[in-house]
């Protein structure tokens, strides 16, 4: 059924289809409408069979998940930014005893300085916790995703993170199709928890592994990730013929069988980046793009494939690994391993800083005449910069940066568009 | 289920762990030795019988009692309980009430007709057993239970020896001495009355017994020389006892002085008062302190109105009943020294309570017997100089109580049950005594002693009614349940359910506990949390 | 709570056997019927800590684990989820390849066992297993510190579970280090007895108990390995109620607090003879029951048996120091009456 509605309310009803049995849920923006939505069903009696749990914090939220899950409930819970860290321990530890939750990232930055705007920094901190990490590209795609990534976590027994863009997505109203219950019925069958606490059966969860089998626990982990590989595509298509539409899958090429430049990214800005593709195209200019929606498990062989041939990737980042560069384009490097092309690292749309297709034009271009540096900072205020470095080479106790900057910006609002 | 590697295990897994290899001293259950039972001079398995008194199993309690002792109800009435002096629960309130359960086992014995097993198979030995006192009747109730044809031969009209003409009735009823005097007839043993044993080589000879236990007793009054006058009217204890069980009563007057100090004292003055004396004075030459006979009878005598010249001692008795008596000091040893100042009681009858002596002229041809101090002297197995010959009670030396005899009876019948098998009775070994630091007494819940009913003062001063009655069955139960098992496990649980380990294994009821040593770390808290002492910890060998 | 606002004094006798050879102390009693004998008594009791597990010697969170589970198990006839926190019990009883543990158990976090357990119960309920209940278990560290926004959170919601925290007074699994709940003046690695103040500060600690009747739960006790029966009554009382309810355990550590492995449970007794910790139970958040102090002691007989509080005799100034301990004692025992006969709560 089409419908008009925000992206945060579209993934709700995707959880719903899901059948959850236990839901947690601790607030924070920008992933509170997912939540807000999914409690008012609960409360409203829409949704048998489920619970709702508000609990004191984030690190709750996944242990409750934790432990519902472990019992054999499906159980669902979103976060962003903060929360996710609060919750670090527990995500790793989710994902090292195999349970199969399925977690909403509304992407958003982190602090210091405190920003509640979008980029990618949150859910790449958990990149190797052991979760499958998928990263939608729109609305519909979001919540198409949830739908497949109980289907994946219970098959293959591990967590799966569904990565949206806040505010971009999250808070977007925008038309999507929401699957009807039979259908979703059909694709997600009943969750057979690989174990459960179960005292007709009862097991032992979570023992202390030592140094003689913690390498085998890992690699098994590291196998599982490497099955999904092969799982998530062949869901993607098995949702693609059931539904009528393409979301999911590792990677999705975007007219770069003969492009020269190639412009990998995730999430939502992929389709400010195929405009600018397509403007370019128009010119006569051999770009593609490639999006990644797989980002854990990390899709080599596909972005080699799809990579090889281009005489130069850029990768458009929402995350900065400090002191290095990015993150994303340390996967394309291993991926392109041997391959002789030119790789450049773009860290853009930090905090909320609206990309634009005026830079993105801009940047390609500079790329396409190979006179960008290794590592990009998109739209930097170089002025900024300067004036900063110089004011705290003035005095010791030179203030707090980002208030500085905000001072001399003169509004909090600045740069989003 | 399919489970995931390493992470996530099936329970129990861990028994392949064997944690007993930690250990270095392991706990061992032990059998350690009541006190009460280490003091039961008639050798009583006190513990034994109170552990099946406490489930309410009395008959199986007095089974166990007579075992030891076939004289439950008469125990439970005379005996002056060392048990209890020694009883550990004594440090924790007071002491288990075990004479007066004692008594009631033995009372509910002769209520319901319980009787004696009988010997499983029969010897062909016949044993003399010369007096039916307490000591004669529990060899012949012993040697019977182990197969032997006993007979008894008494001097006296009765069966009971000082037991009937020794102690009043109002401690010792006589229906209580009669039916435990027939039980044992009832086992098969022989009793002749009036017959003194003049010969007792020659009545062995005649009558074909393999061995003899001898226990006549100590029935002559000892005298002491006191000046009296013609018509003065002086008795002593044993007749005046003696007098009771006939048909005449003994003509004691208004004014009764008893000397000496006694249980025996203590008996006549109580009942010269029973009689209808007026005054019933004992004299007597020490302190209260040292006084031989037991406080609480003391305690009962002073009640009924016995009055106690201590530290005095007759001088003569003039023929209108004017006895002299001179005060005494104690020294610095604590002898009682004259002190030269006199003064006078009035007395229509002065008995003498001052000990007794033994008639040994049956053992007149006897060689190669030891008598010393008036008494036969005999071994470690009660047998006298003379093979086959043994003696046991107040002819031999020894403190001069029925529980003592009834004692002496029982070990006399092992050893000449070996004797007469050729063999030496060889008693087990005796375990190492349970104190009461080794008992962890805090899971003893508060319970303090049942006192038994006394009989109305009124009713005492004028009855043989007995003094102090038996404990109803609700009382026995909460009597006997306050025992705290000292050294043996009595099944409380305790080390099954402290192991941190579950390394104590519960055999089921009756059948105690097991280590299993595969997992026992050796922490000791078992021993620790023991109530009764029953576990010990030595050191591990490899 | 009308019925809950008069406290009552336990009786320390709960069977109905008013009177018997031991008295209810022991673990069992051959003269009661089977249905009112001890848990631990019993030769079917589920061991469901068994065997083989790698606890010190004489370890009173081994025994006080196995008490409580033993007891929960009964009450709900074995159907029975345990959630555990990091720590020693989890430690000592799941090193892989082995388990102790007998029943369907889960160990996730340090500081998390609380939400797990809302997690568990929550799925009982959804999947409409109502007679399966859940109790989550850990050390003093893992409850009133880094557990402690996680218990909190559990017992405002009221989820059905059952929290056993089992206080051993620092952090053992790690090397003993203080945590919330060790005791004034007892030397730790974090707290060693040098200086003029030796040991941990006076004045520090949580109450935890007292936290979490301020949250009116259902159902709060403490209890303690020296009383079998009182713990057994606790757990079962618990496990008969639905909601949020907490029992904290007081379990001795040889390792830590520097003890014979033999006197685990002495000590323990001669915490609560004491009155240094007080044995009582609160329904709704109002005490409803102590156990009385059956023979009283002096601080001292507790505190002298354990190395941790062995400067404390070594001069003046522990002298003095002692005298404050007794006086945290003293209170204990005005504030909950627990002298037997006390009827200062009547």
């Amino acid at each position: 059924m089409l419908k008009q509605t925000e992206g945060s309310r579209a993934v709700a009803e995707a959880i719903a289809l899901c059948r959850p049995e236990v839901i947690c849920a601790y607030p924070i923006t920008p992933q509170t409408h997912i939540v807000e939505g999914l409690g008012e069903m609960v409360k409203a009696g829409e949704l048998a069979g489920c619970e709702f749990i508000n609990v004191e914090s984030e690190f709750a939220a996944l242990s409750v998940a934790i432990g519902a899950s472990a019992a054999g409930a499906r159980t669902y819970t979103a976060t962003s930014s903060q929360g996710l860290l609060f919750m670090a321990e527990a995500v790793y530890n989710a994902a090292g005893l195999g349970l199969p939750i399925v977690m909403t990232i509304g992407n958003r930055a982190i602090g210091a300085p405190i920003n509640i705007w979008n980029d990618h920094s949150d859910s790449m901190s958990m990149r190797d916790a052991g979760w499958i990490q998928l990263f939608a590209e729109t609305n519909q795609e979001a919540l198409d995703l949830h739908i497949q990534a109980f289907r994946l976590a219970e098959e293959l027994s591990c967590p799966v993170m569904v990565c949206m863009d806040g505010f971009i997505l999250t808070h977007a109203y925008d038309r999507v199709d929401v699957p009807a219950q039979a259908e979703v019925d059909a694709f997600l069958p009943a969750f057979e928890p690989r174990q459960v606490l179960d005292p007709a059966e009862p097991v032992t969860i979570g023992a202390m592994v030592g140094p003689e089998a913690f390498t085998e626990v890992r690699y098994l982990a590291h196998h599982k990730q490497l099955r999904a590989l092969a799982l998530i595509p062949h869901l993607s298509s098995e949702f693609a013929a059931k539904f009528g539409r393409a979301s999911g899958g590792l990677i999705r090429p975007y007219r770069t069988s003969d492009a020269e430049t190639i412009v990998v990214a995730l999430g939502s800005v992929i389709g400010t980046v195929k405009e600018v593709v397509d403007d370019m195209r128009g010119e006569g200019v051999a770009i593609g793009c490639v999006s990644i929606c797989s980002f854990r498990p990390f899709p080599l062989t596909a972005l080699r494939e799809a990579l090889e041939h281009a005489k130069r990737v850029i990768v458009l980042e929402k995350c900065l690994a400090v002191g290095l560069g990015g993150i994303v384009s340390d996967g394309v490097r291993k991926a392109l391993s041997g391959v002789m092309l030119k790789g450049y690292t773009v860290i853009a749309g930090l905090g909320g800083r609206a990309i634009t297709r005026k830079s993105l034009r801009q940047l390609f271009e500079d790329a396409g005449a190979d006179e960008l540096e290794q590592v990009t900072f998109l739209d930097l205020n170089a002025d900024i910069v300067a004036s900063e470095l110089e004011r705290e080479t003035l005095s010791r106790r030179s203030g707090p940066t980002a208030e500085a900057i905000l001072r001399r910006l003169g509004t909090v609002a600045s740069g989003i568009g | 289920m399919d489970k995931p590697f390493a992470i996530t295990l099936d329970v129990g897994s861990s028994l392949a762990n064997r944690t007993g290899s930690w250990r270095t001293s392991r706990p061992l259950y032990v059998d350690r030795l009541p006190p009460c039972n280490h003091a039961c001079p008639a050798g009583e398995n006190i513990q034994q019988w109170l552990y099946h008194a406490e489930s309410g199993d009395y008959e199986a309690a007095w089974h166990a009692l007579v075992e030891n002792n076939p004289l439950p109800a008469i125990m439970g009435r005379v005996c002056y309980h060392p048990c209890e002096g020694a009883c550990n629960r004594g440090r924790l309130d007071e002491a288990v009430g075990i004479n007066s359960v004692e008594r009631f086992l033995g009372d509910e014995a002769l209520k319901r007709g319980w009787q004696f097993k009988r010997p499983a198979a029969l010897s062909g030995k016949r044993v003399l057993v010369v007096g039916a006192g307490p000591s004669g009747l529990s060899a012949a109730y012993h040697l019977r239970r182990l197969g032997h044809a006993v007979k008894i031969v008494e001097a006296g009209p009765l069966a009971g020896g000082m037991m009937r003409f020794g102690i009043p009735k109002y401690r010792l009823p006589r229906d209580v001495l009669d039916g435990e005097v027939a039980r044992i007839l009832d086992m098969g043993v022989e009793l002749e009355l009036n017959r003194k044993v003049t010969d007792i080589r020659q009545t062995m000879r005649d009558e074909g017994f393999a061995a003899a236990f001898l226990a006549v007793g100590a029935h002559i009054a000892k005298r002491a020389y006191i000046p009296a006058g013609e018509a003065a009217r002086m008795l002593d204890a044993v007749a005046v006892l003696r007098d009771m069980e006939g048909a005449d009563q003994p003509m004691l007057g208004r004014r009764v002085v008893v000397y000496g100090g006694g249980n025996t004292a203590l008996d006549v003055a109580r009942t010269a008062k029973r009689l209808g004396a007026t005054e019933a004075i004992i004299v007597y030459r020490r302190t209260r302190e040292k006084m031989p006979a037991h406080d609480f009878e003391v305690e009962e005598a002073l009640q009924e109105g016995v009055l106690i010249k201590w530290l005095s001692t007759i001088k003569n008795m003039a023929d209108e009943g004017t006895l002299t008596v001179e005060k005494m000091a104690l020294d610095d040893k604590g002898f009682p020294q004259p002190t030269g100042e006199f003064e006078t009681l009035e007395a229509d009858s002065l008995v003498l309570a001052l000990g007794q002596d033994v008639d040994l002229s049956l053992l007149d041809n006897v060689p190669g017997l030891v008598i010393k101090d008036g008494v036969v002297q005999v071994g470690p197995d009660m047998m006298t100089g003379f093979p086959g010959l043994f003696a046991g009670g107040d002819m031999v030396p020894s403190e001069r109580t029925v529980t003592v005899a009834v004692g002496h009876g029982k070990k006399a019948a092992r050893h000449i049950d070996a004797w007469l098998r050729g063999t030496k009775y060889a008693p087990p070994p005796k375990h190492e005594i349970a104190t009461y630091d080794h008992l962890n007494a805090w899971y003893y819940a508060d319970a303090p002693k049942t006192v038994r009913p006394v009989l109305d003062l009124v009713r005492r001063q004028s009855t043989f009614d007995e003094v102090v009655s038996g404990l109803d069955e609700t009382n026995a139960l909460f009597e006997a349940r306050r025992c705290l098992s000292c050294g043996n496990c009595f099944e409380c649980d305790n080390c099954y359910g402290v192991c941190p380990d579950n390394a104590v294994i519960k055999l089921g009821p009756g059948k105690r506990f097991e280590f299993n040593y595969d997992y026992c770390k050796g922490c000791g808290i078992c021993v620790s949390e023991c109530p009764c002492g029953a576990i010990t910890m030595v050191p591990e060998t490899i | 709570m009308s019925t809950h606002d008069t406290p009552t004094e336990r009786p320390t006798q709960r069977q109905p056997v008013k009177f018997y050879q031991t008295g209810t102390f022991t673990v069992g009693n051959r003269l009661l019927p089977e249905n009112v004998r001890s848990v631990q008594a019993d030769m079917r009791r589920t061991n469901s800590l068994n065997s083989g597990h790698r606890a010190c010697q004489g370890c009173g969170e081994a025994l006080g684990a196995r008490y409580a589970i033993d007891a929960a198990m009964q009450a709900t006839r074995n159907q029975l989820i345990a959630v555990n926190a990091t720590g020693c019990l989890e430690v000592f009883s799941t090193p892989y390849p082995e388990t102790s543990w007998q029943i369907p158990w889960i160990h996730s976090l340090f500081g998390n066992a609380a939400a797990v357990a809302s997690g568990v119960a929550a799925a009982m309920r959804v999947k409409g297993h109502s007679d399966v209940r859940v109790v989550a278990q850990g050390g003093d560290g893992g409850t009133t510190d880094i557990g402690f926004g996680c218990l909190s959170g559990m017992f405002e919601r009221n989820d059905d579970v059952l929290y056993l925290c089992y206080d051993n007074e620092a952090y053992m699994n790690t090397g003993v280090q203080r945590s919330s709940a060790t005791p004034p003046g007892a030397r730790t690695a974090t707290t060693p007895a040098v200086g003029r103040q030796p040991g941990n500060e006076f004045g520090t600690g949580k109450n935890v108990p007292a936290i979490a009747m301020a949250h009116r739960i259902p159902y709060v006790a403490t209890a303690s390995v020296a009383n079998l029966r009182d713990l057994e009554q606790k757990v079962t009382t618990a496990m008969a109620i639905r909601g949020a309810r907490y029992i904290h355990i007081h379990v001795p550590c040889p390792l830590g607090w520097g003890s014979a492995p033999a006197d685990t449970i002495r000590i323990a007794r001669l915490a609560v003879e004491s009155g240094l910790f007080p044995l009582y139970e609160a329904h709704d958040g109002q005490v409803t029951a102590r156990t009385p102090i059956r023979r009283r002691v002096p601080v001292d007989d507790y505190l002298k048996l354990q190395k941790r509080f062995a400067h404390l005799f070594a001069n003046e100034a522990g002298k003095e120091r002692i005298a404050l301990v007794q006086a945290v004692a003293d209170r204990n025992i005005a504030e909950f009456g627990l002298l037997a006969g006390d009827d200062a709560h009547g």
